[in-house]
């Protein structure tokens, strides 16, 4: 096996392939299995969802039906694992836990003559479709429904995918607000970082260190400080509003709100990945001869065509390096906008945050995740066609 | 100094000092002919590059004037002044194709797309470089790099272009066939070539006139003939060629032939500044122009020598010789039949003519002779 040099170099990297695999590969695929696979619902409700099977949505439901459905409610409650269930069928249509729950408490011990009228009894929903159909819907084992709710989508009780009620469709413009903002994040950065990253390039040792050491600075301080001295500075009674208020720019009473709102989120995630942006473009411009806008000049272009012909398209490489980087940075951003974004000022991250620790709503973050992932992708195929990955360079 | 009409680029006491103490250029006078391709010639340090520097504007003088055409440049950016720069590293644009890198200064002059085609295909055809319109730079040979960047200098048409070490990066072959094709291109177009090089052998191949840089001062300005021949300045005797370098004093001096006390006995020779008629100086005897074992009497310096050591080097022998006090006295002679006999130890007797040993001014060049 192991015979040829090349071969046995190669199984240095095993180690590593192993880590990426267990680090990387596995979370990522277990993730996008999640995303699809929802056995819940299907392994507690089995007779139940077998004869719904049959079922158009719309003609009047059996007896046996109702007398399954009761009885394996009643089993899950006794086994404590009815909550489970009724809230994922809550996830399709709201108000099912409760429905479920009630019902299940209702017909505790009970022996009816029609399970059909008890239930219907215990709660009036019973009698309509739709519960049924939620039933059904969150009893699917292989789903496309949490795809379909990231992208403010759902199945009515035909199976016929439809739009998500105009109240209840975030997840698109949330996407699209984060898109948005990291394209006007990586924007400023470039704005911001190109003129300081071609001064460290260019000034005399001495300062460029300096600078440098001023980039890399912030990355030694944690993470969470930094966010956090964003709302000292930009409070209503804050650092910036009291400078602006002494120097008459703004009245005590029109102090601007700049935190725990979107400005809030961009102004302190520029300030985060600000150095992703600088420190490519500085490797690249650095590798870039002072000579080359000398050799301009002597050909008879001013600084501004020098700029534009000679230097500009050699640092192309570092600006798509650089805001590549940032972009994609941002939009997988949370602790920021978490700290300083405030209600308006989230960003699709916290959304899935949100339904990992609190409505515990797994397959819906995995949904949204990845999402993002094929954004990201998107973006980079992009990329590699105007651009080409291989011209890419991060230092 | 010339008549303003011939002069293509004038220096008036040019000083540059860097940072109110690093003196580089001092006082610099210079007159450059229009067509003539001159070299500025020296060590490095000696300020050359700075002067090419000035000239096209990317260096402002501490105080002096530079005139172009009997203008003052002090007020013209650089790419108001129209000089054709050839740089050390080429400084080709990576990003552009060799077509590209040569309709730049055309397109920023905003020349019509057909009339640029026009142009950079003359300046190709000038450089030998057909075919390679659409290579980048980094697909290109050293020499043919060399080719683009004078092609680049030349497409607009300049009166003046400057080099500055262009054949530096090439290996010496190389470095001798493009020596001839610069000359060629400049002759063929007439332009006026400020050089600037280290290279003695590169500057005597190509120059019109060299101008020999030393600590910011030009020693001497004149024909590489003249300046191998008569070099008038200690330091030129050094730098340009091989000579051998004997300390000494004068004792007396007639008309342009002066005694001189050295170590190892008197020597006649000739006297460069003729206002100099005592005092500290330093001869210069050209290795070639030393006679081993030559007739008696056939010239008025005659000594005896130790052979210290001989080197065969195929065209010609090297002795090392112990001669006038200096154990380092270098004579070349032709391989011709009948000098093979000689072995270190022997002794031989030498001569040279007064004409071929000139007392320069000393400059501190070497160890001031002291009568023992």
């Amino acid at each position: 096996m192991l015979s040829s040099p090349r071969a046995r170099a190669g199984a240095l990297t095993l180690p590593l392939i192993a880590f990426l695999g267990v680090t990387f590969v596995a979370p990522l695929g277990t993730m996008l299995w999640r995303s699809v696979h929802e056995p819940v619902v299907a392994d507690a409700l089995p007779q139940t969802l077998a004869l719904l099977e049959a079922w158009d949505g719309q003609a009047a439901l059996p007896e046996a039906l109702y007398q399954t459905a009761a009885g394996e409610f009643r089993q899950l409650q006794a086994s404590r694992a009815l909550g489970g269930v009724a809230t994922r069928v809550n996830r399709v249509q709201g108000g099912s836990r409760s429905i479920i729950m009630r019902t299940a408490r209702e017909l505790h011990g009970a022996a009816p003559a029609s399970w059909r009228e008890a239930m219907i009894a215990a709660h009036p929903a019973w009698g309509e479709a739709a519960i049924w159909g939620a039933i059904r819907q969150a009893g699917q084992r292989y789903t496309i429904r949490h795809y379909l709710n990231a992208l403010d989508l759902e199945q009515d009780i035909q199976g016929r995918i439809v739009a998500q009620p105009q109240d209840q469709r975030i997840y698109l413009k949330l996407l699209g607000n984060t898109l948005a903002a990291s394209a006007a994040i990586t924007l400023i950065c470039l704005a911001l970082g190109y003129p300081l990253a071609y001064l460290i390039a260019n000034t005399k040792p001495r300062w460029s260190n300096l600078l440098l050491l001023a980039v890399l600075l912030p990355f030694w301080s944690s993470l969470l400080v930094r966010s956090m001295s964003w709302i000292i500075m930009l409070q209503k009674k804050g650092v910036v509003n009291d400078l602006l208020v002494a120097l008459g720019l703004v009245t005590e009473d029109g102090r601007l709100i700049m935190v725990y709102n979107m400005i809030g989120t961009m102004v302190t995630m520029t300030q985060l990945l600000l150095p992703f942006l600088i420190l490519p473009l500085y490797a690249v411009m650095r590798g870039i001869p002072p000579l080359h806008l000398r050799a301009a000049a002597s050909l008879g272009a001013n600084p501004r065509q020098a700029f534009l012909h000679v230097y500009w398209p050699q640092t192309l490489p570092g600006v798509a390096a650089g805001s590549l980087l940032v972009f994609i940075l941002a939009i997988g951003y949370y602790i920021a906008p978490a700290l300083v974004g405030g209600r308006t000022g989230q960003f699709i991250s916290n959304l899935i945050a949100y339904h990992m620790q609190y409505s515990l709503n797994w397959g819906l973050a995995a949904a949204l995740n990845f999402v993002l992932l094929v954004c990201v992708t998107v973006i980079l195929v992009a990329y590699n066609r105007l651009i080409g990955i291989e011209r890419l360079r991060f230092g | 100094m010339l008549e303003t009409a011939d002069a293509h680029i004038q220096f008036r006491g040019v000083t540059k000092i860097y940072d109110g103490r690093k003196t580089v250029v001092q006082g610099l006078d210079l007159d450059v002919r229009r067509g003539e391709l001159l070299t500025l010639l020296g060590p490095s340090g000696s300020g050359k590059t700075t002067c090419l520097m000035m000239l096209a504007g990317f260096e402002m003088p501490t105080s002096g004037e530079i005139l172009i055409d009997g203008q003052s440049v002090r007020d013209l950016p650089p790419r108001k002044r129209g000089i054709g720069v050839v740089f050390q590293d080429y400084a080709l644009f990576p990003h552009m194709s060799v077509s590209r890198n040569l309709a730049f200064p055309l397109r920023v002059r905003g020349l019509q797309a057909a009339q640029r085609a026009d142009r950079v295909r003359r300046a190709l055809r000038i450089v030998r470089l057909e075919g390679f319109e659409n290579r980048p730079p980094n697909e290109l040979s050293g020499g043919q790099r060399q080719r683009v960047a004078i092609a680049r200098a030349l497409v607009f048409e300049p009166s003046l272009v400057l080099m500055d070490e262009p054949l530096g990066a090439l290996d010496r072959r190389l470095r001798e066939e493009m020596q001839f094709e610069i000359r060629r291109i400049q002759q063929s177009l007439g332009v006026t070539v400020l050089y600037v090089t280290h290279d003695q052998q590169e500057a005597m191949a190509i120059s019109d006139r060299v101008a020999v840089f030393n600590r910011g001062k030009i020693e001497q300005i004149a024909e590489p003939e003249t300046l191998y021949e008569e070099p008038e300045r200690a330091f030129v005797a050094k730098f340009i060629g091989d000579n051998n370098l004997l300390p000494g004093r004068i004792l007396s001096a007639e008309g342009d032939i002066c005694q001189v006390e050295t170590s190892g006995g008197a020597v006649s020779a000739f006297l460069v500044d003729p206002n100099q008629s005592s005092g500290a100086t330093v001869l210069a005897i050209r290795p070639e122009r030393i006679a081993l074992a030559p007739e008696p009497g056939t010239y008025r310096n005659e000594f005896d020598a130790d052979v210290e050591e001989v080197a065969f080097l195929g065209d010609h022998l090297r002795l090392r010789l112990t001669v006038c006090g200096s154990s380092d006295f270098c004579v070349k002679i032709p391989n011709i039949v009948g000098h093979g006999a000689l072995l270190r130890g022997d002794r031989v007797r030498v001569g040279w003519s007064v004409a071929d040993c000139r007392a320069l001014p000393d400059e501190g060049l070497l160890d001031r002779y002291t009568p023992g």
